[in-house]
């Protein structure tokens, strides 16, 4: 499954928000760390801003915090604001209603019935602590490397 | 106060009672005097009484093998004179089956409805990760129906990820 740069950077987002619960940071904040530009960014915070999943806070220091419940948002819901999860989909017109057509939509979904259970039971708090561990990891392989 | 402020609020206060009533819960092996509490749990859960299942897995999974079969209950220690059940967890070591290396495996778990959310689940997951783990396994591996959220979302919560084996079926003609 390829996510497109939006989704991504949605993503992104909202875990440096959930890493820092109760500040705020700018697009130019978030940006920096994945190289993307503020003007990019901050059209998807836009999108999430309209959705509730963040809110913009106004005035000097000024920038984005965490709306939601990161227990309780899941990468399915900011996800789903970007794209459709149900995008493996066979396109055939008239194929379709051929039992051939049916039995490859039997398998396509069954593609997207994994993803959307993969996306939807991975809160943005889960996927938080996936992030401090693998950096626990990589941090404990690079010490391994250099000793 | 904003629905945002407090839901912030909603969530931290949770995270707090959490880890207070955590320290209340006491894990230790199941005896013949848990069943019928096991027995009650589990058919308030599942709306379906099942008394000779559960005597069975008794004697298989709290009396035999133990070194590597592990029926753990989980009880509350707030009030030593009333101690009540929490919730069990049952696991076992499983080696070779479709060539896997030994692993944990978890196959029953469950928690009391009124003790959800209060880290019950975490503390009988952590146990029986110790009693693997002293077994000499170090993988732990389990299956959840995947429309069933409540046990997707805890255990992701707990690191568990899609693992090497995918379950196949087909209906029996």
């Amino acid at each position: 499954m390829r996510l497109q740069i939006s989704t991504q950077l949605a993503i992104f987002a909202v875990l440096e928000l959930a890493a820092r619960e109760g500040q705020q940071l700018s697009v130019a904040d978030i940006g920096e760390k994945y190289g993307v530009s503020s003007h990019h960014l901050a059209k998807v915070m836009h999108v999430m801003g309209r959705a509730g999943l963040v809110r913009s806070v106004r005035g000097a220091g000024g920038g984005y915090q965490l709306a939601g419940n990161a227990r309780r948002t899941t990468l399915l819901d900011v996800v789903q604001l970007f794209e459709d999860p149900n995008s493996v989909e066979a396109d055939g017109g008239t194929a379709d209603a051929t039992a051939e057509g049916q039995a490859l939509r039997r398998v396509l979904s069954e593609i997207d019935d994994i993803s959307r259970a993969t996306l939807g039971s991975i809160t943005i708090a889960t996927m938080r602590k996936l992030v401090d561990r693998t950096d626990k990891s990589s941090r404990a392989n690079t010490a391994s490397k250099r000793g | 106060m904003s629905r945002i402020r407090k839901e912030a609020d909603l969530a931290t206060a949770a995270k707090t009672r959490e880890a207070k009533a955590e320290a209340h819960v006491r894990v230790r092996r199941a005896r013949t005097a848990d069943m019928a509490k096991v027995i009650a749990l589990d058919a308030r859960i599942t709306e379906l009484p099942k008394p000779d299942y559960w005597t069975d897995v008794f004697r298989r999974y709290g009396k035999q093998r133990l070194n590597e079969r592990f029926f753990l209950v989980a009880e509350s220690r707030a009030d030593k004179s009333n101690t009540q059940l929490l919730g069990f967890i049952i696991g076992e070591v499983r080696a070779w089956e479709f060539g896997s290396t030994p692993c944990g495996w978890v196959f029953a778990l469950s928690v009391d409805p009124n003790a959800r959310l209060h880290g019950t689940g975490r503390a009988l997951l952590d146990a029986i990760s110790v009693e693997f783990k002293k077994a000499g396994v170090n993988k732990m591996r389990t299956m959840v129906a995947r429309d069933t959220l409540l046990q997707m979302l805890f255990f992701r919560s707990e690191g568990m990820m899609a693992g090497p084996y995918i379950q196949l079926e087909k209906d029996l003609e």
